[in-house]
């Protein structure tokens, strides 16, 4: 088990080292930031030679490169063009998004898993074609069209809720861009443990445990539910680095201030800092969780041994 | 940014749904009365800068500077016109050294006295090249700036050497030439005096900001909010007529807007394009759209010796003549924008140089006398017009898709004209800058103060900074000289339309349209109007 981690966590350094040097470059293919900074009109000479100096421009992409990653080793990293440090930027925003990450994964385990198991034991009947199809009009029906339409209707029109979250960016006010954010994938883990329980609701080792006259919840959590649950834990973990990462369309739609709005920002004012930043602590996060999600398999099938 | 363009559909179909069935936002937060302490609750934008008053060369950033400074003029919200403010005179007797007095009783909101000193020091630091400084070049005209900010290698000096304290409340300035109207240019955010604060421990000054003007920033979340409140000792006659104002920052305009229909925000100063044709409506009348000193022209890359030959000015007029540009800022802008009939902007009124009509026929659609101007002028030069624009900011495609419409429709030839997109706007401007643009572009100009100079020297004098085109006329030139060392203001006016003039008869850039700035507003507050610059008049804003 030890050795196995090692090993995964030293195969992590490539895709690390990797995974930032293909963002640097493409944000660097992008142009020179520099020119964008000074509205309609060209910036002076003089000025933006400096500016392109002091946030190291003017040096080869390699050297940037190693320069920059020199920095993020100590904890450096750098400076968006508005002057604030980009751990400050991360230190506001990584706290919302992962509340709003923690409030999707909530909504995809409760809601999604309940569903699943009582689709997949009642396999056929009208509950399980209703949910199906309700899952298929989720799926089908994009995030910022769900997103604006509550909006709309719960903010708006009935006023439950206020159409933008606040800066605190408290849990209840993040119930409905979670959910927002959570459902397509709440409808994958609802289909997907559907048709685990239902496949194994007809498995030998099923069998034998009804057979030996344990009782219905004890056969159900125990042995059908722990061995279901496989393929909808790594989707589950798989998706919480999406979410992170992903919630731009949900983040701009409800105001909130998290990684989505940092990065699609960055990217509109071609901030190098900011983007490679972000990312690079993204590309962390979903290592650590894809570690994770590994190392629960064996936690959940005792077939499974890591040497 | 597919997704965030459909959002854009989506939330514009929403909200005609909306307005269909006639449904307002409901109620909550807000208050205070009519007694002046309500607090008025704004959208805002994360400025791109420190906000430092030489630093700041954009709107959001902007209107934080409007509320917490006062310079030596200010734009009159209304008229444009610049009037005294900490000024008490500013005199001269050669257009070139000039002697200001600072009023008397003026601080900043910590109590430190605004002397001549402030404003010195604060120039100084604004022009010195190694504290990067975005609007450097205000004080290009002062002399001594070729030291303190060379085009290349390193400064040789700290300091202007045309600026000098004479006494705790007067200084004086040299300018490097005659400049009649460049009292007129200090209302701008980047002549602001500083507190000390500013130069001895800069961090804590950007993290809250310390001025002279009606407000004072009581708390700043970086990115996320920005409280001011009415400052109760300002000197000035301007006073808050409100309690104080909440900037908000907003992830999308879109949202803002949805959350000003919903009765959480009481302004928004950026009415999202789709919402246009319905705000009006929404908002129940609560809605302005009034012209600001920006007008979009195409200008001509003059490097090019085909655009430069001596009949193309009758192929840019041709051009000019074809494009509708009553159809366009009708059915594309919702009126937001105005035909142009001149280079300059409504803003500046016609005291200040705005003369409609100046353009003459050269700016009425007529695609017959369009279709011969050019033919006379020998033609498209390689038979085609690239419009060059940028596609990421700005929905520039739409217009341009438009005008090419239009000029095609014109010259009977559906080729004569595409649209040429480069993808990022830094990469546009690194285009201009390196002079590689074969065709037409698109060309925006926001002016920095309201005189009719700053319309027309910086775009068109030979090598000036903002001179995309590279244009050059000698005839041009000198009469911007002579304009500018006339004593008289309304002969200074006239010849900088003599100016203008000039550059009418060459087409040096084809005037489309004067923008305007656009906001809504809640039934929470009233009085609420746009500057010149289309920046939210806070101070004068009433909460019911």
């Amino acid at each position: 088990m030890g050795r196995y981690v090692i090993r995964r966590l030293l195969q992590m350094i490539p895709v690390f080292i990797g995974a930032t040097l293909l963002i640097f470059l493409m944000v660097n293919v992008m142009g020179d930031p520099i020119a964008g900074l000074c509205g309609d009109k060209a910036c002076d000479p003089a000025t933006k030679a400096q500016l392109s100096k002091e946030f190291g421009l003017d040096k080869p992409v390699w050297q940037q490169y190693l320069t920059y990653m020199g920095n993020v080793f100590t904890g450096d990293f750098g400076t968006a063009f508005n002057g604030q440090k980009v751990t400050e930027l991360m230190s506001t925003a990584f706290p919302v998004t992962i509340r709003l990450t923690i409030v999707a994964i909530l909504f995809e385990i409760v809601v999604g898993i309940t569903l699943g198991v009582v689709t997949g034991l009642r396999r056929g009947r009208p509950i399980d074609t209703g949910v199906l199809l309700l899952t298929l009009v989720v799926i089908s029906v994009p995030t910022f069209v769900t997103g604006l339409l509550l909006q709309l209707l719960l903010g708006v029109q009935w006023g439950w809720i206020n159409p933008a979250v606040s800066t605190e960016a408290s849990f209840s006010e993040l119930i409905v861009p979670g959910l927002v954010l959570a459902s397509v994938s709440l409808a994958y883990v609802t289909r997907l443990t559907r048709t685990s329980i239902a496949e194994n609701k007809r498995a030998d080792y099923v069998r034998t445990a009804i057979a030996k006259g344990l009782p219905r919840r004890r056969v159900i959590t125990r042995h059908l539910l722990r061995n279901s649950l496989i393929p909808v834990v790594t989707f589950i973990g798989a998706d919480v680095g999406a979410l992170m990462g992903g919630a731009i369309v949900t983040e701009r739609i409800f105001n909130i201030h998290g990684v989505g709005f940092q990065l699609y920002q960055g990217i509109l004012r071609q901030n190098t800092q900011t983007v490679v930043g972000f990312v690079t602590i993204l590309v962390l996060v979903f290592l650590a969780v894809n570690l994770i999600v590994d190392l629960l398999y064996a936690v959940l099938d005792p077939r499974i041994r890591y040497a | 940014m597919r997704g965030a363009t459909h959002a854009k559909w989506a939330a514009g179909a929403v909200v005609v749904a909306m307005a269909a069935t006639a449904c307002g936002g409901g109620d909550s937060g807000g208050g205070g009365g009519g007694d002046g302490s309500g607090v008025v609750r704004s959208s805002w934008g994360d400025p791109q800068n420190p906000l430092e008053p030489a630093n700041t060369n954009e709107v959001q950033g902007g209107k934080v500077l409007d509320m917490i400074f006062r310079g030596l003029k200010r734009y009159d919200p209304k008229t444009g016109a610049a009037k005294d403010m900490l000024a008490e005179k500013i005199e001269t007797s050669d257009q070139t050294n000039f002697t200001i007095t600072v009023k008397d009783g003026w601080t900043f909101s910590n109590g430190e006295k605004v002397t001549a000193k402030s404003f010195v020091d604060a120039w100084n630091y604004g022009a010195s090249l190694k504290n990067n400084q975005k609007n450097a070049y205000f004080f290009g005209q002062i002399e001594g700036y070729d030291k303190v900010h060379p085009d290349s290698g390193s400064q040789s000096a700290d300091k202007l050497s045309g600026l000098k304290v004479t006494g705790d409340r007067t200084f004086t300035v040299k300018l490097t030439q005659k400049f009649s109207t460049w009292p007129d240019t200090l209302g701008y955010a980047a002549f602001a005096p500083l507190p000390k604060v500013f130069f001895d421990d800069h961090d804590s000054y950007v993290s809250k900001p310390v001025g002279n003007g009606p407000y004072t920033v009581d708390s700043y979340q970086k990115g996320s909010q920005m409280s001011l409140r009415k400052w109760d000792r300002y000197p000035g006659d301007d006073k808050a007529q409100n309690g104080g104002v909440d900037l908000k920052v907003y992830t999308d305009n879109n949202t803002a807007y949805t959350d000003l229909t919903a009765g959480n925000l009481d302004l928004v100063d950026d009415v999202p394009a789709s919402q246009l044709s319905n705000a009006d409506s929404d908002l129940s009348g609560r809605y302005i759209n009034t012209p600001a000193g920006i007008i979009q022209t195409l200008a001509f890359p003059f490097y090019d010796s085909d655009w430069n030959k001596s009949d193309s000015d009758k192929v840019r007029k041709g051009l000019s003549m074809a494009i509708n540009r009553k159809q366009i800022t009708e059915s594309i802008f919702e009126k937001t924008r105005t035909p142009a009939t001149d280079w300059t902007s409504p803003v500046l009124g016609e005291d200040g140089g705005y003369k409609s009509g100046l353009c003459g026929e050269f700016c009425d659609y007529k695609p017959d006398e369009a279709k011969k101007l050019v033919k006379e002028g020998g033609g498209i030069p390689g038979g085609q017009v690239k419009i060059g624009y940028n596609a990421d900011t700005g929905s520039h495609k739409e217009w341009v898709d438009a005008v090419c419409n239009s000029i095609n429709n014109a010259l009977d030839n559906d080729k004569a004209c595409v649209g040429s997109p480069t993808g990022t706007f830094a990469d546009f401007r690194n285009k201009i800058t390196d002079k590689k643009m074969t065709g037409p572009f698109r060309a925006g100009w926001q002016m920095d103060y309201p005189l009719i100079q700053n319309f027309l020297q910086p775009l068109y004098y030979t090598n000036a900074s903002s001179n995309d085109g590279h244009w050059s006329n000698k005839e041009f030139d000198s009469l911007v000289d002579k304009a500018n060392g006339e004593a008289d203001q309304s002969k200074a006016v006239k010849t900088f339309q003599q100016a203008q003039e000039v550059v009418r008869d060459n087409m040096a850039a084809i005037p489309l349209w004067y923008q305007n700035g656009s906001a809504g507003y809640s039934d929470k507050v009233s009085n609420v109007a746009l500057n010149p610059f289309s920046v939210p008049v806070y101070n004068e804003i009433k909460v019911n």
